[in-house]
């Protein structure tokens, strides 16, 4: 298993997983980004926030039902917690592409290897601050509830 | 019995989670888009060769009951104002030569019956593909002496979609023989396929992996074009193709390309031959 300590790169470098370095699913990212723990509220407002996480848009979370019209187009949430672990989870949110290829349509929140000609606005911007993963992260590991 | 019991209590369950998480993967609906009872449509036909697909769908089948029976009577679709109002603009004079789109093509349910079908077309004056709208453009500036529209001004959209309805029911056809058609089809399949934007999303990712599931409580489609412009009641408007790329393009978080740059001529190329031999429905009707 590859370990990466992304405490060392700090949250403002790049994160810098060599391409094609393992096979997806032994990616992690062990070590908090910030050193500081995540707060699962904030994670779960993150979630839901269309200008932040918007993983609504895509996941299904039980926990979530407040929120009306949530996606479909990747697995539900529900159970996360028993099926990646913490470290796992934040590999897949920071790039998603380095855990399940290329072709994924999830977008990677805390990497700059994006699309073409990205919009003014977010140029040079990751979609979330390492802050805002960890948070995520502290959320997900408390859905532990498998779905039905 | 106690198995039939068992089954009830777990569709039951399971109806009930979708009621509290939103909607599941659910397939194009299963039903035919007859216009006014009298036009039976074309909403799903084979792909033509070289196509991802086995088959090609219609929009229509992945809307809600309301919005496709909206689209079904013409009383009803909001779209037909704008129709009517393409109606007025078409007799309309305009410009120093003192001309309508009447004076020259007179009658358009004979004159422009089928042409809207076939666009884009090569234009080999300008070198690139024409729409309706480069074309109708084209036209008021060299023929009426008048200006060219502005992207989506009313009355382009209100022309465009009058000229579009006048193909209700027949075969979306482009000609790629044609001129460079070809290499233009190559280019807007390179931009079908590309990734885009801080999301890191090509229009493929969504229409092509992803359709008939939902992204929030938007059913993902096969992005087919024979319905614009069409009515959508999100933006309770008229919406052309390269108003409903750009949006797309936005939503990806990228910069979004000039309506009718050579970028998003091409993709119009390819989008609308990857829909080859649906029903032109202008106006659609859509979410």
């Amino acid at each position: 298993m590859l370990k990466i300590g992304l405490a060392a790169f700090g949250a403002c470098l790049p994160m810098s997983i060599p391409a094609g370095a393992q096979t997806a699913s032994d990616a992690t990212a062990e070590t908090s980004m910030t050193g500081v723990p995540g707060d699962p509220d904030t994670g779960r407002k993150i979630l839901a926030d269309r200008k932040l996480g918007n993983c609504l848009a895509c996941h299904t979370v039980s926990d979530m039902s407040e929120h009306p019209f949530q996606g479909d187009v990747g697995p539900t949430l529900d159970g996360v917690a028993n099926r990646w672990a913490p470290e796992q989870l934040r590999a897949i949110l920071v790039d998603a592409k380095m855990m399940f290829g290329d072709q994924t349509i999830m977008p990677g929140f805390y990497t700059l290897k994006v699309g073409v000609d990205v919009a003014e606005p977010f140029q040079g911007e990751r979609i979330l601050t390492a802050q805002q993963v960890e948070d995520v992260v502290a959320y997900l590991t408390t859905l532990t509830k498998d779905p039905n | 019995m106690n198995n039939a019991k068992t089954g009830l209590a777990a569709t039951l369950a399971l109806a009930v989670g979708l009621a509290a998480v939103g909607p599941a993967h659910s397939d194009p609906v299963d039903d035919t888009l007859v216009i006014d009872g009298e036009l039976e449509m074309v909403t799903r036909v084979k792909a033509p060769e070289g196509h991802p697909f086995d088959e090609v769908i219609s929009g229509w089948h992945y809307r809600t009951d309301e919005t496709r029976a909206l689209e079904a009577d013409t009383f009803q679709n909001p779209g037909m104002l704008y129709t009517q109002r393409g109606e007025e603009v078409w007799n309309t004079v305009e410009g120093e030569a003192g001309k309508s789109c009447a004076s020259c093509h007179e009658d358009a349910s004979a004159s422009m019956k089928g042409v809207g079908a076939h666009y884009p077309k090569w234009n080999a004056a300008a070198g690139k593909p024409f729409n309706l709208e480069l074309q109708i453009n084209d036209c008021r500036v060299s023929n009426m002496q008048a200006e060219p529209y502005k992207f989506d001004d009313p009355d382009q959209k209100a022309l465009v979609t009058f000229v579009k309805h006048q193909s209700l029911g027949m075969p979306m056809q482009i000609d790629l023989s044609e001129g460079e058609m070809q290499q233009w089809w190559e280019r807007g399949k390179e931009r079908y396929y590309l990734r885009m934007g801080q999301l890191n999303l090509a229009c493929a990712t969504c229409h092509e992996n992803y359709n008939g599931n939902y992204i929030r409580a938007d059913h993902l489609s096969q992005g087919n074009v024979n319905g614009f412009p069409t009515y959508r009641l999100k933006q309770a408007n008229m919406v052309s193709l390269h108003n409903r790329f750009r949006g797309c393009i936005r939503d990806t978080r990228a910069e979004q390309p000039k309506a009718f740059s050579d970028d998003l001529m091409a993709l119009e190329v390819y989008v609308t031959w990857r829909g080859t031999g649906l029903s032109i429905e202008t106006p659609a009707v859509r979410q």
